[in-house]
C-alpha cells in the first residue's frame, strides 16, 4: 500500500457508561482499520456490534477513550470538532433533515456554515439537486414532510455533498427504504462515488447490500472487528459469524436465481 | 332604566385612555422583562437537572403566592432598597407605582414561559441534535437554528399564558399606585358601581385576547416562514405600545395628582380636590385606590401631592403611639411630627370618620345598651364584624384593653356590606365609620366611647414636601378646610353608594360643594 490511509484507526477503544447499576458497555473494543483513498468501504454487524460507534469516532461525534484515528494524515484530536465534522459528509439514518427547513436549506446549510456566498450555495444547491436526480423548480422549496422517504434520502445524500467533501460518512443510509427504491439509491449513489473520487464509509446490517455495494467489507460483532477484506477474501474467512454472514446472501441468490426465469417477465 | 343609557358608561369611557394606557405600559413592561429573563434562564437549565429543578420550584411557588400579596411585598421591599440606594449611592427611586408593579408581575410571568421553553426545547428529536452536530454547527447555531425555531409553537403557548396572567393580574396593581384597568374594578367595587367593575373586567379581558391573538399571529407566521404575518402581528404589539403613550405624552408635566385610599369617602374627597384645583386653573389628576400604608409613603416620596388622611389613623398606625391624647393635642402633635418630615398638615375638614362600634337602634334599645361599656357583659354571647384592617389595628387593641369585649366570634367584611349585615341581625355589631351615610339609612346607633379608647380621626389635608411652598395650591385648597360637617359628609357617601348615575365620585364631590360652597 504506497498511499497512506484516508481513514485510519489504529488499537481504537470506547467504553459507555452503563447507566445507574449497569456495568460499562464496551462499544468498540481494540479496532485497527485503514479505508484507502477512494476505497468503498461497508462496516457490517447486527446492533450493539459498535458498528455505529466505530463510525462516529471518525468526525468526533463521539469521542474515543483509546487509541489513535487520523483523518486526512491528521489525528483528529488535533483538529477542531466543527470544522473536522464540516469537511466530512455524513448521511444519517432516515434523511435526519431538519424539518422546518426547506430542502435548498438543508442541503445547503454546511456551505453556509463555513460562509459561501449566497449565490454560491443557491447554485451548488441546484448542482446537487441535479445530482441526486430530483428536479430542482418542483423541490428545491418544499419542507421534508411534503417528501418520500426515498426522496428525503436523496436530499441527506445530497446535504453531506454539499461542501464538496473527500469522505462520506453514511449509517446505515437506505435502511428503511422500500427494495425498490433501496436498489435505485443505492445504484445511483455508488456511482456518484465513483464519479466524485469519494471515499465512503457505509454501516449496514445487511450483507448483501454491503457486498453489491462496497469494495470492501468489515464484520463487527461485540465491538471487536472479526474480519476485512473484498467479498472475496472474507470467503476464506475462518470465523463462525462471518461465514454465517455470508451464507444468507448466497443463498438467498440460489433460490431467486431458481425460482425466477431469465428471461421472464421480471 | 336601559343599561347603555346609564351615564356611568361615558364615565368609564373618559378614563379609557388613561387606564388603558398604564395597563399596557405595565403589563409589555413587565412581559417584556419576564422573557428577558426567563428564556435564556430556561437555555441555561434545559441540560442541567438541578437547576431545572430549583428553577420551576422558585417559579411554582411565586405562583402559588396571591397576585395582590405579591404586588403588595414589593412595595415595601422596594422602599427599603430606595432608602438603602439613597443613603449609599446618594440617589433614591420611587417604589411607588410602575416599579414595583412591573417587577412583581415580570415574577409573575416567569413560569409559563420557563415550563414551556424546557419542555419544547427537551421534546426535540434527539436524531435532528445528532444531525445539527453532524452538518458542523456550533452548539449556539444549533440552538438558534434547530431547538428553538422547533420549540417555537411550544414557547409561544407558554408566552401567550404569561401574557393572559399579566394583563389579567396588573389589575390588582391599583393599591400600590399604579393606574391600571383594576382602578375601574376598585373604585367600582368601593362605591357600588357595578357599570365601572363591569366595564373593567370587560376592557381587561378583550385586552389580553387581543394581545393573546396578536403574539398568536406572530407565532404563525414565524412558523409557516411568513415574514408579513409575523411582521404585522410585531407591529400590531408596537401600535397598541406606540397608542398608549401619546395620552401620556400630551399630559402635562406639573400636574397635580390627588391620592385617595380604597374607600368611598376617599374617592369623593379626592374628586372634590382634583375639581377645586381644577377651577383654580391648575391641572389635577387623582391616583385611586392607594393601600392605607401605601399612600403615606407615596406623599413623602412625593408620587402624590395631596391627599385626606385621618388624625387617629396616623396618631396610631404611622407614629404608633398607642396612647390616646385628647383632639386638640394629638392634632397639635401630629402637626409638629409631621412637619419634621416636612409635610404640611393644611387644616382640619371639619368632621371626623372614626371607628366605632355600631348597632341596630332597636335592638341597642331593648337591650340598655348605650355605650361600650354597656356591651361589655352581652359579648360572649355575640358576634363582632369589622373591615378587613380593624382586628389587627391598635385602636382595637385599646378597645379591647378598655372595655374587655369577648365577642364569641369576629369576623372580617367588605365595609360596604357589614352594615347590611348588621341591620339584618346576621352579625351583632359592626365596627362601623362615624361618617358613613349607612348609620342613617340602616337605622344604625353609634355606641359612646365613655374611657376615650379610639382616639379622634378628623379629616386632614396634608400636602407633599415638594409643595411645601405652593401658596397656588394652599389657596385653592383653603375653602374645604372647617367647611364639611359630619351631615353633610354623611349625606354625600350615602349618595355615592346610591348606584346610579348621580352616584359616580364626581358627580357627589359636585354636589358637596354647592352645598358647602353656599353656607
Amino acid at each position: 500500500m504506497p498511499a497512506p490511509p484516508l481513514i485510519g484507526y489504529t488499537h481504537v477503544g470506547k467504553t459507555f457508561d452503563g447507566g445507574r447499576d449497569a456495568a460499562r458497555v464496551v462499544a468498540v473494543d481494540d479496532v485497527s482499520l485503514d479505508v484507502a483513498e477512494g476505497e468503498f468501504l461497508a462496516i457490517v454487524g447486527g446492533s450493539g456490534s459498535g458498528k455505529t460507534t466505530l463510525l462516529r469516532l471518525a468526525n468526533r461525534l463521539i469521542e474515543a477513550d483509546g487509541g489513535s484515528i487520523t483523518v486526512e494524515g491528521e489525528d483528529v484530536r488535533n483538529v477542531d470538532p466543527i470544522l473536522l465534522r464540516r469537511r466530512i459528509g455524513y448521511v444519517f439514518q432516515s434523511g435526519g433533515l431538519f424539518p422546518h427547513i426547506s430542502v435548498a436549506g438543508n442541503i445547503g446549510v454546511t456551505p453556509k456554515l463555513l460562509g459561501w456566498p449566497a449565490a454560491e450555495v443557491a447554485t451548488r444547491v441546484d448542482e446537487l439537486l441535479d445530482l441526486v436526480r430530483l428536479d430542482g423548480a418542483q423541490y428545491r422549496d418544499r419542507l421534508p414532510h411534503e417528501l418520500s422517504g426515498g426522496q428525503r434520502q436523496r436530499v441527506g445524500v445530497a446535504r453531506a455533498l454539499a461542501a464538496k467533501p473527500r469522505i462520506v460518512l453514511m449509517d446505515e443510509p437506505f435502511g428503511a427504504l422500500d427494495p425498490l427504491t433501496r436498489d435505485a439509491l443505492g445504484d445511483d449513489f455508488r456511482d456518484l462515488h465513483r464519479k466524485l473520487g469519494l471515499t465512503t464509509v457505509m454501516i449496514t446490517h445487511d450483507m448483501t447490500e454491503a457486498i453489491l455495494l462496497a469494495d470492501r467489507v468489515a464484520v463487527m460483532r461485540g465491538g471487536k472487528l472479526l474480519a476485512q477484506g473484498t467479498p472475496a477474501e472474507l470467503t476464506g474467512s475462518s470465523d463462525a459469524y462471518v461465514g454465517e454472514l455470508l451464507r444468507t446472501p448466497r443463498r438467498q441468490a440460489e433460490r431467486l436465481g431458481a425460482l425466477l426465469p431469465r428471461d421472464g417477465a421480471a | 332604566m336601559n343599561l347603555f343609557s346609564d351615564p356611568r358608561w361615558s364615565e368609564a369611557v373618559a378614563h379609557l385612555p388613561d387606564y388603558l394606557g398604564n395597563h399596557v405600559r405595565v403589563s409589555v413592561t413587565a412581559l417584556a422583562l419576564g422573557l428577558a429573563v426567563s428564556l435564556p434562564l430556561a437555555i441555561i437549565a434545559r441540560n442541567r437537572a438541578v437547576l431545572r429543578g430549583a428553577l420551576l420550584g422558585l417559579a411554582s411557588i411565586v405562583q402559588t403566592v396571591p397576585g395582590l400579596a405579591l404586588l403588595a411585598l414589593f412595595y415595601p421591599l422596594l422602599l427599603a432598597l430606595a432608602a438603602l440606594s439613597l443613603s449609599w449611592f446618594g440617589f433614591g427611586f420611587s417604589a411607588f407605582g410602575f416599579l414595583p408593579a412591573v417587577l412583581a408581575l415580570a415574577l409573575y410571568s416567569m413560569l409559563p414561559v420557563l415550563r414551556n421553553t424546557i419542555t419544547g426545547l427537551q421534546g426535540v428529536d434527539a436524531a435532528i441534535l445528532e444531525a445539527a452536530q453532524g452538518v458542523g454547527m456550533t452548539p449556539q447555531q444549533s440552538l438558534f437554528t434547530v431547538e428553538l425555531p422547533l420549540a417555537l409553537p411550544v414557547m409561544m403557548a407558554g408566552i401567550r399564558t404569561a401574557a393572559v396572567w399579566v394583563i389579567g393580574t396588573a389589575t390588582l396593581s391599583t393599591p400600590i399606585g399604579q393606574t391600571s384597568l383594576g382602578n375601574y374594578i376598585f373604585a367600582g367595587l368601593q362605591t357600588q358601581n357595578w357599570v365601572f367593575v363591569l366595564f373593567g373586567c370587560l376592557a381587561a379581558a378583550v385586552l389580553a385576547l387581543a394581545v393573546d391573538q396578536l403574539l398568536a399571529l406572530i407565532e404563525n407566521g414565524l412558523r409557516n416562514r411568513s415574514r408579513i404575518r409575523a411582521a404585522i402581528g410585531g407591529v400590531g404589539i408596537a401600535a397598541l405600545v406606540a397608542a398608549t403613550l401619546v395620552p401620556t405624552m400630551s399630559r402635562s408635566a406639573s400636574s397635580y395628582i390627588v391620592g385617595a385610599k380604597t374607600f368611598t369617602e376617599q374617592y369623593v374627597l379626592s374628586a372634590l380636590i382634583a375639581q377645586r384645583l381644577q377651577a383654580a386653573g391648575l391641572s389635577a389628576s387623582s391616583r385611586e385606590g392607594l393601600g392605607s400604608n401605601v399612600i403615606f409613603d407615596a406623599l413623602v416620596s412625593g408620587d402624590i401631592d395631596v391627599y385626606v388622611d385621618y388624625s387617629g389613623t396616623l396618631w396610631a398606625n404611622q407614629f404608633h403611639h398607642s396612647d390616646i391624647k385628647p383632639r386638640e393635642v394629638l392634632l397639635a402633635e401630629l402637626k409638629a411630627t409631621l412637619a419634621r418630615q416636612n409635610i404640611t398638615l393644611l387644616g382640619e375638614l371639619g368632621f371626623e370618620n372614626a371607628y366605632a362600634l355600631v348597632m341596630p337602634r332597636r335592638r341597642a334599645e331593648q337591650l340598655g345598651i348605650r355605650s361600650i361599656a354597656d356591651l361589655a357583659s352581652r359579648a360572649p354571647s355575640m358576634s363582632i364584624a369589622a373591615d378587613y384592617e380593624f382586628f389587627s389595628r391598635p385602636e382595637w387593641a385599646g378597645i379591647k384593653q378598655a372595655y374587655g369585649l369577648p365577642f364569641r366570634t369576629q369576623r372580617q367584611m367588605q365595609p360596604d356590606f357589614m352594615y347590611a349585615a348588621v341591620a339584618s341581625g346576621e352579625v351583632d355589631v359592626i365596627a362601623g365609620y362615624t361618617s358613613d351615610g349607612l348609620i342613617a339609612k340602616y337605622d344604625l346607633v353609634v355606641l359612646e366611647d365613655p374611657r376615650h379608647a379610639i382616639p379622634p380621626y378628623d379629616a386632614i389635608m396634608l400636602i407633599a414636601p415638594k409643595r411645601a411652598s405652593d401658596s397656588v395650591l394652599r389657596e385653592a385648597l383653603q375653602p374645604l378646610l372647617g367647611r364639611i360637617n359630619i351631615a353633610a359628609m354623611r349625606e354625600a357617601n350615602l349618595r355615592a353608594a346610591g348606584g346610579d348615575g348621580a352616584s359616580s365620585p364626581d358627580a357627589v364631590a359636585r354636589w358637596l360643594w354647592d352645598k358647602i360652597g353656599k353656607r
